[in-house]
């Protein structure tokens, strides 16, 4: 048996859409409004539910596929993958389960791409490995598309989701934050921009390290982002938690976001951000349009 | 002793907070308060001190002595203002090129509805990143329970020292066996799998040292320890250039 063909991405459109049918469990039902939606409208919708606007969650090929300029994208540090590094029990298991349930062989996809002609390094994390969490691996990926791109002076998007750090790697988990904040800050120090996009979910070691660190931070609508999980904070303060509590609407009102913009935006939305992070020179070209609009 | 009987120690009763740390290490401390944007946050105290005539920043988490001041400390849990008053602690440390020590006793960043309103995650973030930068030497030192991201929102460090009987763990044993296993009764398995004793962060190149307890309830050998070893590092550190320290400090954490 050829394992390799287990941990190869998706090929087309229909294994895709094989996957995420399996991950939502009900096929076309969309768990917020609960209207029947036929997967391929849903999929022509970003897997955006077309009646209510809730965001499904999508893996990070999907991401690449939604955001870059197709065929930009050159993956990189694709083969590194986590060993069990503490002896943790079951851990070997579940690495195992994870790369069958995502098809990849760690938690965060990296790579260099471009965005309408804009080139830049992405990231994005995926909820079907081990709900996103951080090990040495996810931080080691990171922590180097940080280095790669503060090497070639390019900007930095970064799509996350994920519920921590990864218990199964101990305290050397916990040193990842450390490990990525201290290379997000060469590559800010160098005058480089980074952009975080928080989605559903985005928690614990992750909010508390570089999702928090964009110099902007976009977010998924509906998006649960916060520190403590829900749980966590109801079982400390023995009361069920306000509506729309640690939502990426509340998120904004606190003044933790900068914008939310809707998955169908966001390839614009990222195009237009990363131009504005250009030089501050003026565009003959662009002038002559503005003064011509006017 | 197994790994939850350190957790017990780390978390007893009796065992000294960061406050009896600062009055037995360092001379004329005077506290600052105040993070200048929400509050001031007892669970964290800091301020300036001296150690062996040199000025200091002096910052540690303060789980409280009897009932009331535990409860005013909110038992060592920081909120968001706890973290920002650090850093603006460790960024005039920084303007005035003297050495900052922390001391970190938290059983984690307190999970509260207004710790997550004022952006808790956020200002952990941006202590990491931070203190990844800050131009002046950093020492950490774990004297109790290091939990989390809340305990390492003060210990991006040149050095990071431990307590023979200080643990540091990326979550509690009994949120681990609660999350793992469904089954809280487990947390000595817990503790025992995620490797959080100080003998296991020496092994994995976590702290670069351990200070010893002894047997008894007498810390004055480890206050001394500390202040011995403080007064041998801090100069060294100060005398390294900049961007050499900052390089060192990189690479530290690089390692991970």
């Amino acid at each position: 048996m050829n394992l390799m063909g287990l941990f190869r991405s998706p090929q087309n459109e229909l294994e895709k859409g094989g996957k995420e049918a399996e991950d939502q469990g009900i096929r076309n039902s969309c768990p917020r409004c609960g209207v029947q939606l036929p997967l391929t409208d849903l999929q022509e919708n970003l897997n955006v539910c077309s009646a209510c606007g809730y965001h499904f969650r999508v893996g990070p090929r999907e991401r690449v596929f939604f955001i870059c300029d197709e065929g930009s994208f050159q993956e990189l540090d694709s083969d590194l993958m986590s060993r069990d590094l503490l002896g943790f029990p079951s851990y070997d298991q579940k690495l195992r389960n994870a790369k069958l349930a995502s098809r990849e062989k760690e938690g965060v996809l990296c790579g260099a791409a471009q965005v309408e002609g804009v080139a830049c390094a992405v990231f994005c994390m995926d909820h079907n490995f081990m709900m996103g969490s951080m090990g040495t691996v996810v931080g080691e990926k990171i922590t180097r598309l940080f280095e790669y791109a503060t090497q070639h002076s390019l900007p930095v998007v970064g799509f996350t989701v994920s519920g921590g750090a990864r218990m199964q790697e101990g305290i050397l988990s916990l040193m990842q934050m450390a490990k990525t904040s201290a290379a997000l800050k060469k590559h800010s120090d160098a005058g480089n921009f980074y952009l975080t996009v928080l989605t559903d979910p985005t928690l614990g070691g992750i909010t508390a390290s570089f999702a928090m660190d964009g110099d902007v931070i976009m977010a998924e609508p509906g998006a649960t982002i916060g520190f403590a999980g829900p749980r966590v904070i109801e079982q400390t303060i023995r009361k069920k938690l306000p509506q729309g509590f640690q939502t990426a609407e509340f998120l904004l009102e606190h003044g933790f976001v900068d914008l939310i913009v809707p998955r169908g935006g966001q390839r614009q939305a990222i195009a237009q951000l990363l131009r504005l992070h250009g030089p501050a020179v003026l565009n003959p070209a662009e002038k002559e349009k503005e003064g011509a609009a006017v | 002793m197994s790994a939850y009987d350190k957790v017990l120690l780390a978390r007893a009763k009796d065992r000294p907070t960061g406050l009896s740390y600062i009055e037995n290490i360092f001379t004329g401390f005077m506290e600052l308060h105040g993070d200048r944007r929400f509050a001031d946050d007892p669970a964290i105290v800091g301020g300036l001190a001296q150690l062996g005539g040199m000025p200091v920043t002096v910052i540690a988490m303060e789980k409280g002595g009897d009932m009331k001041d535990k409860v005013r400390r909110n038992f060592g849990a920081p909120n968001p203002e706890g973290y920002r008053k650090a850093l603006r602690l460790m960024k005039q440390a920084e303007k005035f090129h003297r050495p900052v020590v922390c001391f970190v006793d938290t059983s984690g960043a307190y999970c509260g509805l207004g710790a997550e309103e004022r952006g808790q995650g956020q200002a952990i973030a941006e202590n990491l990143v931070e203190m990844a930068g800050l131009a002046t030497p950093i020492v950490s030192i774990l004297i109790g329970e290091g939990g989390s991201g809340g305990a390492l929102a003060l210990a991006v460090a040149d050095q990071v020292w431990i307590l023979e009987n200080a643990v540091y763990s990326v979550i509690s044993p009994e949120g681990c066996a609660s999350i793992l296993w469904k089954d809280p009764k487990r947390v000595k398995d817990a503790a025992d799998c995620l490797r959080l004793t100080a003998r296991d962060m020496e092994e994995l190149g976590v702290v670069e040292r351990v200070i010893p307890e002894g047997e008894g309830r007498d810390f004055a050998p480890a206050y001394a320890q500390i202040k011995e070893g403080l007064l041998a590092l801090l100069p060294q550190l100060l005398a390294m250039p900049p961007e050499e320290l900052l390089e060192k400090r990189y690479q530290r954490f690089r390692a991970f």
